[in-house]
């Protein structure tokens, strides 16, 4: 069964802990991106895995057998690294078989594998030049061939698609996706870009610090974001996330005060339970917010800024007091700058942290 | 600067462009090659003399149009004679064979031996590792001239002198210094992700080094090659103390030949080094690709 499971992992630089107790688990099949700003411990993360680095503390297990003390090569692992790190002496063929000599493999066998994984990610044309000599997609696409060639534990990936452009991003992203879900190994992905997080992953494990924060869907990781940094870090353009205090509270409705603002909106139980007078933090993503006509008791007030035209839709930067509101609006809607508008939302997409910055559900 | 001035700037900087390699212009191009001939001219002097006769090449004023002989070579192998007929064995097979075989041999052991430590230096780094490759460089900042003595005490007193262990040994220990720094920096410029990812396609390290990292370095082997040789091949103060007659190198036998008993013999000395330079030109020729490469390794970023 391929399938990764870390425990406790943790992970000292010097005093400096780059990794704490990060319990992970990947089943087989299952893709899991580490997804978190740079600097958060997540390509360390990786890298203990492959055995690159030793864990100080914790337990790393793959395919059921504990690897702390198991070399690299030992580890039956196959990795994409962020820069490709193709062999630059070695023609593209050779790269792809070189793993591949290290199974003792018959070389007609070997022949028959390289050839597959060229014709899988579309090398044969190129298999027989050397890495400096072949496009930055076609190294990338190497890189993933190399992978593929052998039948390891498990795949790690560290920022597969960071180096190329947008257009062959999105390819890759496909192809990448494509080629893991017909392999059925415990996939890891180390990602900052969340858009290459939530289209590749089965679940998403958020970094911070060192920490990870949240391990869930795409989908549930969108919609229930557990704390103000995981709510701030998914979704584009970034979740506003306003400060306020329950002014008052009555008859299933809050009225939160931030600013010179007042607003009422409709609340569930668990969201009622926090005290009138407490400070919380109140997310509502940009898409979440509608015009209003007019000024009522359920709406925010704000002068549009600044315009930020994105093809289908318009970003607003709408000056409410001190904040800075971002509200996505169809492209229809057309409002010049210095215009006064009222935000309305959904009362079920408004997300509540509390003082601590933890949702509260 | 005059806004006047912008479009006539813009266009001159534009001709220069196009102009590219081999378009230099008549008069770029003759003053290069005064130049070079300025600057090439002793070598050019020593090959005509090495094919003039005795009175030709001692005619004053010297004369460039002569009858070219090719005396002086076959005297480098056999027997030279002075003027009033005295003849001495020259033996510049024996002392060409000794240059080459002590310049390879200590070359060759410099890099090996060197190589591995520069990748020891840049991959498995010692506490203190910046000091230990300071004192090795340290052996290169005394003028040799300073340790000659000890050196020859120990050679004596070994029995090391005279032979070609001893000198071999000696010109290993000179290039180790500078084959460790200069193939150390060229290990650090190595992706380190790349032996990573051999190491989990299964290599051991003693693979990775062989199979990974040196086909890298080659270039850089090659320019360390280059630069030892030069050193080792022109080496003269230790060679003239520590070899004996039959381990003689080129440079200290050359010497020799100038006074004694065929007094100086401008054609023989000119035949000796025109030959003396072959070797060092034809290895500079064949890794010429390499050594630019070597030198200039690093110096862009990728």
């Amino acid at each position: 069964m391929s399938t990764i499971e870390l425990s406790n992992v943790t992970k000292y630089f010097g005093s400096l802990a780059a990794v704490r107790d990060v319990d992970l688990s990947v089943g087989a099949g299952e893709t899991v991106c580490l997804l978190g700003p740079s600097g958060c411990g997540k390509t360390t993360t990786l890298r203990i895995v492959a055995g690159l680095e030793a864990a100080s503390d914790g337990d790393v297990l793959i395919a059921g057998r504990r690897m702390n003390d198991l070399s690299p090569s030992e580890r039956d692992i196959a990795m994409v690294f962020q820069f490709y790190a193709l062999y630059p002496s070695l023609t593209v063929a050779e790269n792809i078989a070189f793993p591949l000599y290290y199974e003792r493999t018959s070389s007609a066998d070997r022949e028959r594998r390289v050839k597959q994984a060229a014709e899988t990610l579309d090398l044969s044309a190129v298999l027989n030049r050397l890495p400096g000599e072949i496009s930055e997609g076609e190294k990338q696409r190497v890189a993933v061939a190399r992978a593929i060639v052998r039948d390891p534990n498990c795949f790690l990936f560290d920022e597969p698609l960071s180096r190329l452009d947008v257009e062959l991003r999105q390819t890759m992203r496909g192809q990448i996706k494509e080629v893991l879900t017909s392999l059925s190994k415990a996939t890891v992905i180390v990602t900052h870009d969340q858009l290459e997080a939530l289209t590749m992953a089965d679940r998403i494990a958020i970094m911070r610090d060192g920490l990870i924060e949240q391990v869930a869907s795409p989908h549930a990781i969108f919609a229930n974001p557990c704390n103000v940094f995981v709510a701030g870090f998914i979704g584009t353009p970034q979740m506003n996330l306003i400060e306020a205090s329950y002014a008052e509270v009555a008859e299933g409705e809050a009225e939160l005060a931030f600013g010179d603002q007042r607003f009422r909106l409709a609340v569930n139980g668990a969201s009622r339970a926090l005290a009138k007078g407490k400070t919380m933090t109140f997310g509502v993503r940009p898409r979440a917010f509608t015009l209003a006509g007019a000024a009522t008791a359920h709406t925010i007030s704000g002068t549009v800024e600044l315009i930020e035209p994105m093809g289908a839709e318009t970003l607003f930067h709408v000056r409410a007091g001190e904040i800075d509101i971002r509200v996505v609006v169809p492209r229809e809607i057309r409002i010049s700058p210095g215009h006064v508008v009222h935000l309305a939302c959904d009362p079920g997409q408004v997300h509540f942290f509390d003082a601590e910055g933890k949702a509260v559900q | 600067m005059t806004d006047a001035a912008l479009p006539r700037l813009a266009m001159r900087r534009k001709s220069r462009v196009s102009r590219g390699v081999g378009h230099a212009g008549w008069g770029r191009t003759i003053g290069a090659g005064v130049v070079s001939l300025i600057y090439f001219f002793p070598v050019l002097w020593i090959v005509l003399t090495a094919f003039k006769s005795h009175s030709d090449a001692l005619a004053v004023p010297p004369k460039w149009l002569f009858t070219p002989t090719l005396e002086n070579f076959v005297q480098v192998f056999n027997r030279a004679y002075s003027a009033d007929g005295v003849a001495v064995d020259t033996k510049f097979d024996l002392f060409f064979f000794n240059s080459i075989f002590i310049a390879g041999t200590s070359v060759a052991l410099a890099l090996i031996i060197g190589t591995l430590a520069a990748f020891g230096f840049s991959r498995y780094p010692l506490k203190g590792n910046q000091t230990y490759l300071f004192i090795i460089l340290t052996t290169r900042m005394l003028p040799a001239i300073v340790v000659i003595i000890p050196i020859l005490i120990m050679f004596r007193v070994t029995g090391l002198a005279g032979t070609y262990v001893g000198i071999i040994m000696l010109y290993t220990a000179f290039n180790l210094p500078f084959t460790i720094w200069m193939m150390k920096s060229f290990f650090d410029e190595l992706s380190p992700d790349v032996e990573d990812a051999a190491r989990l396609d299964g290599s051991s390290d003693t693979k990775v080094f062989f199979k990974i990292c040196m086909p890298q370095v080659y270039a850089g082997i090659a320019a360390t090659a280059v630069f030892g040789l030069i050193l080792t091949w022109n080496e003269y103060l230790f060679a003239l103390l520590l070899t004996g007659v039959q381990t003689r190198t080129v440079p200290v036998a050359m010497a020799q030949t100038i006074g004694g008993d065929i007094g100086v013999r401008w054609g023989l000395l000119a035949a000796i080094e025109t030959l003396f330079l072959i070797p060092v030109i034809l290895v500079t020729f064949f890794l010429q690709n390499h050594l630019l490469r070597g030198v200039t390794f690093g110096t862009v970023k990728r």
